[in-house]
């Protein structure tokens, strides 16, 4: 595959006024336009200048990439967009609850494995565990795809956050 | 100072005042519940004038049709639910070709917001993909802010339409006013990049310069950037010797009378635009986007050029066609710097290779593309448009058209030789867009005039603004090509679907004489060629709104014609041309 038709999974940072619709602005954008999502989170970040910052997780050729940002970029209550992917190093994080019925040794099982994941026990119920599990998107569908073994019932995920290493803001 | 109670106005009255203050004269709108404030706003003032359209959908394009004569905002006013709903035609109108619109909405009560009330429409959710931006102002307290925003978002940068949805409890609320701010708003998140990177206008210089088969290839952008950005671009073409070609959306911003104008491009583009941007080792692209119309096969798009391409809007490029050098910019003042640092440098272009191009260009001009074949039975559309073109040229003219084969033709065969004089619709390609946009030419140019290129399909799309034409006195000419088909339609069918007319021919047409004078305008018909300079001149002599019903031949074809999917060297230049149209599988798929 040539470098133009390659396609890449890239996570965009969007900086955003805070206002009524703008996640409707976003969405629309993507789903009108054609580029798909694998993850997208959005939370207010800056309470006194009423800035959310939004993470998205697309796909696509370089060219579409570009596209998306200078589409990001051109709403209007949109303040910066980056690509962390292209703008060096970054850390991504997500969180997941998953919800895990079992007795026996499979319970036991399932509370070492947490162990070694980090996960922790956020609910414990005689035959269930629902277990809070952080990391990058690997290490979580690993615990995930462990715990399909072992009495899985539900999971919940974040999507991604991410953000750049280093000293510098957005 | 007075107590805020004392200062404080409706929102209504507020909303008239802030459009005031934005130098706004012209409202296009239609009344109703909604928006009843307003209009009793509107009543007891006399500084803004309010045109009733019949069709919110007219009032959107009759703004356009102002805003795109004369560079000015395009004013709005609707009311809730299906007026807003009638008004997304125009807006996606207006998005696509980039046309400045301020459209206010009404809207029920905020705390009937949801309810499934009377007339309630989720405008903003509507016309969120529709328009540059949206606001639906809930507090009376935001309204003049909005307002001026709203504006300044409509004009700067890459210009669109804006909707201001206005709860009727927020009409009625009072406030104080708040002025436009002095200076231009800056605004927190929306900041349109105007001014050009000085690095890239050297490297523009340089690879412009070193051309040795240039095109400069300018669209509509250089008529967003004003009347100075067509005075530029025809300063630095002259100054560099090159052909240049323009859009559709571009075709005034060089003057089409020029040695150096190539005609339009693209699809239905003259042969020598077509085959010079195939050519070319320099393409210059100023405020185009790389339209599919323009482009064809992407993929045997101008194979051998290095492409420059200056936009105010980062999206637009790269979007469709890679190049090598992008200015984000306004076309204006990149073309200023353009030719300043031209007439800096006196760069040496390469005169014998330049030549060389030109003697090439000549050749493909000789095969005279746009001949017909003339007849003295029946008029041929391009003979009508010919002659209707000699008797505006030398008049204050200005044109706009619907959407078809005589929206081709009119582009083919009139001359612009100055920007803002032609109105299309371009990007949506909306059929009822030329009549109400020539009623919003005519009301900013009393004394011009002002002819749709029409077909007979199109023109009923929005035939009852012959109404606010009479209510006016707009002497508004609509020059009915009358094929009594949809020609485009009927044009591909031909082509590509074996002759197969299905639902095309345009069955039941009214008697637009009768239709003309059932409105108090003047009805006028021709089928006679030797006829037809007589028509022309009586409909130019007459001071009302004239239908002219020209009954012009039926199955005549639009060439020079890129097929879907094809390449600018594979286009048919005639009918003889039709056998080797091979379209491809995938061009069949293609609009
Ligand atoms: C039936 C039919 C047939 C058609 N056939 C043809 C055809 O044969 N040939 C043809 O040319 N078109 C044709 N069109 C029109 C076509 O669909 C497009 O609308 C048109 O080609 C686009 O013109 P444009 O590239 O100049 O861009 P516009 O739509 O005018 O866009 C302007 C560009 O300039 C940029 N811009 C805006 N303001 C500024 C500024 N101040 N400074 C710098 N940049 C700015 C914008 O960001 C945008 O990228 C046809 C349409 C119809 C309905
Ligand atoms: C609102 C709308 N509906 C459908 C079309 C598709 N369309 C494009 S051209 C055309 C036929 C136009 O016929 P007419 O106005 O008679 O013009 P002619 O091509 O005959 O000159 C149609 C139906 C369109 N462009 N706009
Ligand atoms: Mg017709």
């Amino acid at each position: 595959m040539s470098k133009d038709s390659a396609i890449v999974a890239h996570t965009i940072s969007v900086l955003v006024a805070n206002e009524p619709g703008i996640l409707a602005r976003v969405v629309g954008l993507f789903s009108g336009r054609g580029y798909n999502i694998e993850s997208l989170t959005v939370a207010e970040t800056n309470a006194k200048e009423s800035q959310s910052r939004i993470t998205i997780v697309t796909k696509g050729t370089p060219m579409i990439i570009e596209q998306i940002k200078a589409q990001l970029d051109r709403l209007v209550p949109v303040y910066r967009v980056r690509d962390l992917t292209v703008e060096g190093p970054h850390i991504e994080r997500e969180l997941a609850l998953v919800k895990v019925k079992g007795v026996g040794e499979k319970r036991v099982e399932a509370l070492r494995l947490a162990d070694v994941f980090r996960a922790k026990v956020i609910d414990a119920k005689s035959d269930s565990f629902v277990f809070e599990v952080t990391g990058n998107t690997d290490k979580v569908q690993t615990f995930i795809g462990l715990m399909e073994e072992l009495g899985l019932v539900d999971v919940v995920r974040t999507g991604i956050v991410a953000m750049s290493r280093g000293g510098e803001a957005l | 100072m007075l107590k805020p109670e004392e200062s404080a106005t409706t929102g209504a009255d507020l909303l008239v005042k802030a459009l005031i203050d934005e130098e706004v004269e012209v409202v296009f709108g239609y009344p109703g519940g909604a928006v009843l404030p307003i209009y009793d706003s509107l009543f007891k003032q006399n500084r803004l004038r309010h045109i009733l359209v019949r069709h919110e959908q007219a009032a959107v394009h009759a703004a356009e049709g102002y805003a795109r004569s004369t560079g000015k905002v395009g004013v709005v006013l609707v009311t809730s639910g299906p007026g807003a709903t009638n008004a997304v035609t125009g807006l996606t109108d207006a998005l696509m070709d980039s046309i400045p619109i301020v459209c206010l909405t009404g809207q029920v009560p905020t705390h009937l917001i949801g309810n499934d009330a009377f007339q309630e429409a989720d405008t903003t959710g509507i016309t969120r993909p529709c328009t540059k931006h949206n606001y639906l102002v809930k507090a009376v307290s935001d309204l003049a802010r909005t307002v001026h925003e709203a504006f300044y978002v409509a004009r700067s940068g890459r210009p669109g339409p804006v909707v201001i949805d206005l709860p009727k409890d927020v009409l009625m609320n009072k406030h104080e006013y708040t002025a436009p701010p002095k200076v231009a708003v800056t605004h927190k998140s929306y900041r349109p990049q105007t001014q050009p990177d000085p690095k890239k206008i050297e490297q523009a210089i340089e690879m412009i310069a070193n051309a040795k088969r240039p095109v400069f290839y300018a669209g509509g952008g250089i008529i967003n950037a004003g009347p100075k950005a067509s005075k530029l671009l025809t300063q630095l073409v002259h100054l560099t010797g090159y052909p240049v070609t323009n859009t559709l959306m571009g075709l005034g911003a060089f003057p089409a009378s020029d040695k150096q104008f190539l005609g339009m491009l693209g699809m239905h583009g003259t042969y020598e635009a077509n085959l010079a941007m195939h050519g070319c080792d320099v393409m210059i692209n100023i405020g185009a986007r790389f339209d599919d119309r323009i482009t064809g096969n992407l993929t045997k798009f101008s194979p051998g050029s290095k492409k420059i391409h200056v936009d105010i809007d980062p999206s637009s490029i790269n979007k469709n066609v890679r190049v090598d050098l992008a200015i984000v910019g306004d076309a204006g003042i990149v073309l200023d710097e353009l030719v300043k640092a031209w007439k800096a440098k006196q760069p040496k272009v390469d005169q014998k290779a330049l030549k060389a191009w030109w003697a090439e260009i000549e050749t493909w001009r000789a095969r005279n593309c746009l001949a017909y074949k003339p007849n003295t039975q029946v008029i041929k559309p391009q003979y009508a448009l010919e002659r209707l073109y000699h008797h505006i040229k030398d008049r204050d003219h200005y044109i706009t058209t619907e959407v078809g084969q005589h929206q081709m033709w009119a582009a083919q065969f009139l001359k612009f030789e100055q920007p803002n004089r032609w109105m299309t619709s371009g990007g949506l390609g909306t059929m009822g867009y030329g009549f109400p946009a020539a009623l919003g030419v005519q009301i900013a140019h009393p004394e011009a005039l002002v002819i749709d290129v029409a077909g007979e399909a199109s023109i009923l799309m929005n035939i009852q603004e012959l109404s606010t034409a009479a209510q006016y006195r707009l002497p508004v000419k609509i020059f009915v090509l009358n094929n009594h088909y949809m020609g485009m339609v009927r044009q591909w069918q031909e082509l590509l679907h074996g002759g197969r007319y299905s639902e095309s021919y345009s069955e039941s047409l009214p008697d637009f004489v009768k239709v003309a004078e059932a409105f108090g305008a003047k009805g006028l018909r021709c089928d006679d060629p030797a006829k037809l300079d007589d028509t022309i001149k009586e409909m130019i002599e007459l001071k009302h709104p004239v239908i002219v019903d020209v009954i012009v031949d039926e199955k005549e074809n639009c060439f020079p014609m890129i097929p879907s999917g094809a390449a600018h060297n594979e286009m048919l230049l005639g009918p003889d041309d039709k056998q080797s149209a091979q379209v491809s599988e995938e061009g069949m798929v293609l609009v």
